[in-house]
């Protein structure tokens, strides 16, 4: 099996999942609310209610409303929001963009931060910096991501008055892309969000990669690398660390998924409008078709995420080069 | 008595003995146990009921920070009224119980499953391990958030509220329990290719007595490292689905929704309806993950640290 | 003088509560071109000792006495710079399993031209070419296809030839070879420690062999040490030790070879076991398991001294030698 087929694989099996996922969310839909009574309101007759619902086809069987779903869904058709009285999807991938950027700037804070540090300490543990940093890892993976974000507005927003505490500030519109990244009030907004996601992802990164690199500091290779008398750089920084970030990206992978449950808590505390903060809204408001869009929209990123970084990995990591290749 | 004796002269005994911070963590632990399931005894009022309730009490500092503070509210009160001590402790207790209940149920389910797929192999195991891989990769916030949101929505706030410990129970048990099969698994099929399993066979034991006599034992470090792990995860599910209004109602708070209820006061100067809580919630996860590092540490003699 | 000179060698490993001793009062002699045999059981400290010449013990381990006078240096002392270019330059390692010797995320080619590039002011080409006419010197078949492989696209006995190979690189003058073939398949020990003697004596590269197979050193080695629980326990010329052994571990060894016994009689064991490192009895190591053993040998520990060409450590070797 060469690398084209096994990509090949992997996207049908990421197509299986997503139509699992939308089995699950057509049957949620089934089960939530009242279609009828968001288009008609509470004071229609019985009779006309009937119709209606001949008519929109929610006697057919399950199977058919099923196919019927997945056929719309496909043409990117999820149905309207009941609130906002439009397309559902394009109510969320509207959102969409400032969720983005929000885990934009948390895993630019991530992996710049990270890796150094991680690396670090697993090449000093016994200093009094890595030791610091490792009690202050403890903290950070104790403190919740709602938490840090609701201190740290209270400290540099209330007290402090440095940063600004809710929305996204002035954004630029490039294209279909608005970007906050382009502006100082932009960027200014950004900054409370992205430390609080990234707050509990970076110490539970740096005691990766640090457990990590220093299990692979006590290899047999790394010993023989040192016999072989090369400098001390090249020992850490390619014979180790190449081995130490494998699997970091795997777990990375994982993360990502947990990244987006966790921006549903920061969009909350900051106002930040994206996916997340929608979503609740929806929840509380019972609006469905806003629901069900979410549900799709994230598992369609979260099995595109998985299924790239499988494919990625399987590149990079030459011991599972699949037979074939030369 | 022997075993007494011989675990108190272990390493384990003796490690702990000489770590400060191990001690203080347990010691922190036990005190937030201690307080949570004595809360009926020990708490000042009781705050589900609506008759020691004052709305003319709402909002009041705590103690120490003079102003409108009343003797009675050591640490102060919340919008409706309630003292934020005695909301604390039952907060904490309702947190408490979610985790262990949730952790619980993640063990029996996944140390179940771990046993079977991997004693008995075969179809079993490859669809439990395909199971447990999808469910791995999937975000368990996430699915928690979704699974009790879908919920929510689909009964109503009312009827949610009342059910809402053993959904939150049932949602944070059954997202996690991979964890435990995967890691039973593996000490599984590495004990049973050793001799004494054989040795029990040839004897003529059942298999589920060789399982749980025999096997299970062994596998008892990594999930206690696990354990400790996972009840932290736990309460820190709990109280981020609280927070959002997914989980415990405001009436019948957990520390999450606590904290949640007091958020908008921040910027009015009422801090500690959010703080306080946010505190004891922090010390008791960091008291959870002190023990749970020390723990790995112990009883992971692959690393050798120092 | 001696290429090499291990003089009063002693290794601890601090463990918390105690610390273990696991090398006492080593001392040997390597000449330029010699071939030397380290032999002991597993835990006897043979390993430990090669690992501390290049000052690689594994942590906690540390060395906590003695010298390693290497051309005259003393490598205890030496600035690290320095002993960075002694290790895989002028003294060479060969681990002993080559599955996790060599770098899985590597070529072979990045592990072996790294090692000529470490030392050495040289090109990328001239390095690939080096290696490459190495890796024919040890036998490999299509030298350029495997330069560009991975270690897990070889078999076990073609990356130890990698790893002779790049232990040959830099023409060192001394190769430590730990157990260089107890991983390996049966079959090919003795082609892999026939082609390592071969390529000693051409390029007169002085070898430590360190193993537990007195068969193989019988066949290598010109000189042998003989290690019991972190101890000389004998030295001598490899032939004399073999046929007539002085020290009653010693003798214990060549009586239990399956050679030497009568076939279809009983193998000859050593009664008892070798103690471990937190065990030690008073006195003598061996003397829990020795026939000839005495009070003296219950408090005193004998030192090696000269018994005809050997050294023995042993307070009753004129005994056992008379028996």
């Amino acid at each position: 099996m060469d690398y084209i087929q096994f990509a090949v694989k992997r996207l049908v099996q990421a197509t299986v999942v997503m139509f699992v996922i939308s089995l699950i969310g057509f049957s949620i839909q089934d089960n939530l609310g009242d279609p009828l009574r968001e288009l008609v309101g509470q004071s229609v007759s019985e009779e006309v209610r009937n119709e209606l619902r001949e008519e929109m086809g929610l006697n057919d069987s399950f199977i058919t409303q099923y196919v019927r779903f997945v056929s719309k869904a496909v043409q990117l058709d999820l149905g309207n929001s009941y609130f906002f009285k439009k397309p559902a999807l394009e109510v969320i991938v509207d959102k969409f963009q400032a969720t983005f950027e929000l885990v934009l700037g948390a895993t630019i804070i991530i992996v710049f931060f990270s890796i150094p540090i991680g690396v670090y300490c697993a090449i000093n543990p016994k200093a009094w910096m890595s030791r610091i940093v490792m009690t202050l890892s403890i903290v950070g993976i104790s403190v919740p991501v709602f938490l840090t974000a609701i201190f740290l507005i209270y400290i540099f927003s209330v007290e402090l008055g440095w940063m600004p505490s809710f929305g996204r500030g002035d954004t630029v519109q490039i294209g279909v892309w608005s970007t906050g990244f382009l502006t100082a009030d932009g960027l200014s907004h950004l900054v409370l969000p992205s430390v609080s996601l990234a707050s509990i992802m970076l110490p539970l990164f740096i005691r990766l990669i640090r457990a990590e690199m220093m299990e692979v500091l006590e290899t047999e290779y790394i010993r023989f690398a040192w016999a072989k008398g090369l400098h001390t750089n090249r020992v850490w920084f390619l014979h180790a660390l190449k081995n130490t970030l494998l699997p970091v990206i795997t777990v990375g992978g994982v993360q990502i998924g947990t990244m987006i449950a966790y921006t549903i808590l920061t969009e909350t505390v900051f106002q930040w409008p994206g996916m997340g903060f929608v979503f609740l809204e929806a929840i509380n408001r019972v609006d469905t078709p806003l629901i069900i869009a979410y549900i799709i929209v994230v598992g369609l990123i979260f099995v595109v995420t998985n299924t790239v970084v499988d494919l990625i990995y399987t590149l990079v990591n030459p011991t599972v080069r699949l037979m074939g290749q030369r | 008595m022997n075993k007494l004796r011989l675990f108190m002269a272990s390493d384990f005994v003796f490690r702990f003995g000489r770590d400060r911070v191990a001690q203080g963590s347990l010691a922190l632990f036990v005190f937030f146990v201690f307080c949570a399931f004595a809360a009926p005894l020990i708490a000042p009022f009781d705050p589900y009921d609506p008759m020691q309730i004052d709305l003319m009490d709402s909002e009041l500092p705590p103690i120490w920070s003079g102003g409108d503070a009343d003797e009675r509210f050591a640490f102060g009160t919340d919008a409706q009224g309630r003292d934020l001590l005695s909301t604390i402790l039952y907060g904490t207790r309702i947190s408490l119980i979610i985790g262990f209940c949730a952790v619980g149920l993640q063990i029996f389910l996944g140390v179940s499953i771990g046993l079977i797929s991997g004693y008995v192999g075969g179809r079993i195991d490859s669809f439990f391990m395909r199971l447990a891989d999808i469910q791995l990769s999937l975000s368990t916030l996430m699915v928690a958030i979704i699974a009790s949101a879908v919920f929510k929505a689909t009964f109503g706030s009312e009827i949610y509220g009342n059910v809402a410990i053993l959904v939150l129970v049932l949602v944070i048990g059954i997202a996690e329990w991979p964890q435990y099969a995967r890691t039973v698994r593996a000490s599984v099929l590495a004990e049973r290719s050793k001799e004494y399993v054989d040795a029990a066979r040839v004897i003529g034991l059942p298999r589920w007595r060789i399982m749980f006599r025999h096997v299970l034992p062994n596998t008892m470090s990594p999930i206690l490292v696990i354990s400790t792990v996972q009840i932290a995860n736990a309460i820190i599910s709990e109280a981020a689905l609280s927070f959002l209004g997914l989980g415990m109602p405001v009436n019948k708070p957990s520390l999450g929704s606590l904290i949640s209820s007091g958020f908008e006061f921040i910027f009015s100067g009422s801090w500690w309806i959010t703080v306080i809580p946010s505190l004891v919630l922090i010390a008791l996860i960091l008291s959870i993950n002190l023990l749970g590092d020390w723990l790995r540490d112990v009883l992971n003699p692959r690393l050798y640290k120092d | 003088m001696a290429l090499l000179e291990v003089k009063d060698l002693e290794v601890q490993f601090p463990l918390g509560r105690k610390t273990l001793q696991a090398i006492h009062g080593l001392s040997f002699e390597l000449d330029a071109g010699e071939r030397l045999g380290i032999v002991g059981e597993s835990g006897a400290g043979k390993s430990v000792a090669a690992f501390s010449i290049l000052k690689l013990i594994a942590r906690p381990g540390r060395i906590s006495g003695g010298q390693v006078i290497f051309d005259g240096e003393d490598l205890a002392t030496i600035p690290p710079e320095q002993m960075r270019h002694i290790r895989g330059n002028r003294i060479s390692m060969i681990f002993q399993d080559p599955m996790m010797t060599l770098n899985p995320v590597l070529t072979v080619g990045t592990q072996m031209v790294e090692c000529l590039k470490a030392h050495r002011d040289i090109t990328d080409e001239e390095a690939k070419r080096i290696s490459i006419a190495k890796l024919e010197e040890v036998k490999i078949p299509s030298p350029d296809e495997r330069f560009e492989n991975y270690p897990h696209q070889l078999s076990g006995g073609m990356r130890q030839r990698v790893v002779i190979a790049i232990a040959l690189l830099t023409d060192p003058a001394v190769i430590i070879a730990d157990e260089p073939t107890t991983a390996l398949d049966v079959t090919i020990q003795a082609e892999i420690m026939g082609l390592m003697l071969n390529l000693c004596k051409d390029h007169g590269v002085a070898l430590m062999l360190i193993t537990h197979d007195l068969a193989v050193v019988s066949q290598v080695t010109q000189k042998v040490c003989v290690l019991y629980a972190g101890r000389l326990a004998e030295q001598g010329p490899t032939r004399s030790l073999i046929d007539a052994p002085k020290h009653p571990y010693t003798r214990g060894l060549i009586k239990a070879l399956p050679q030497q016994n009568e076939p279809g009689s009983r193998l000859y064991q050593i009664p008892g076991s070798m103690p471990t490192l937190d065990d030690m009895p008073p006195g003598c190591a061996f003397n829990p398991r020795c026939a000839y053993a005495d009070d003296r040998c219950r408090q005193e520990v004998p030192k090696p001294r000269a018994f005809g060409d050997h050294l023995v450590a042993c307070h009753h070797v004129e005994k056992v030698a008379a028996s």
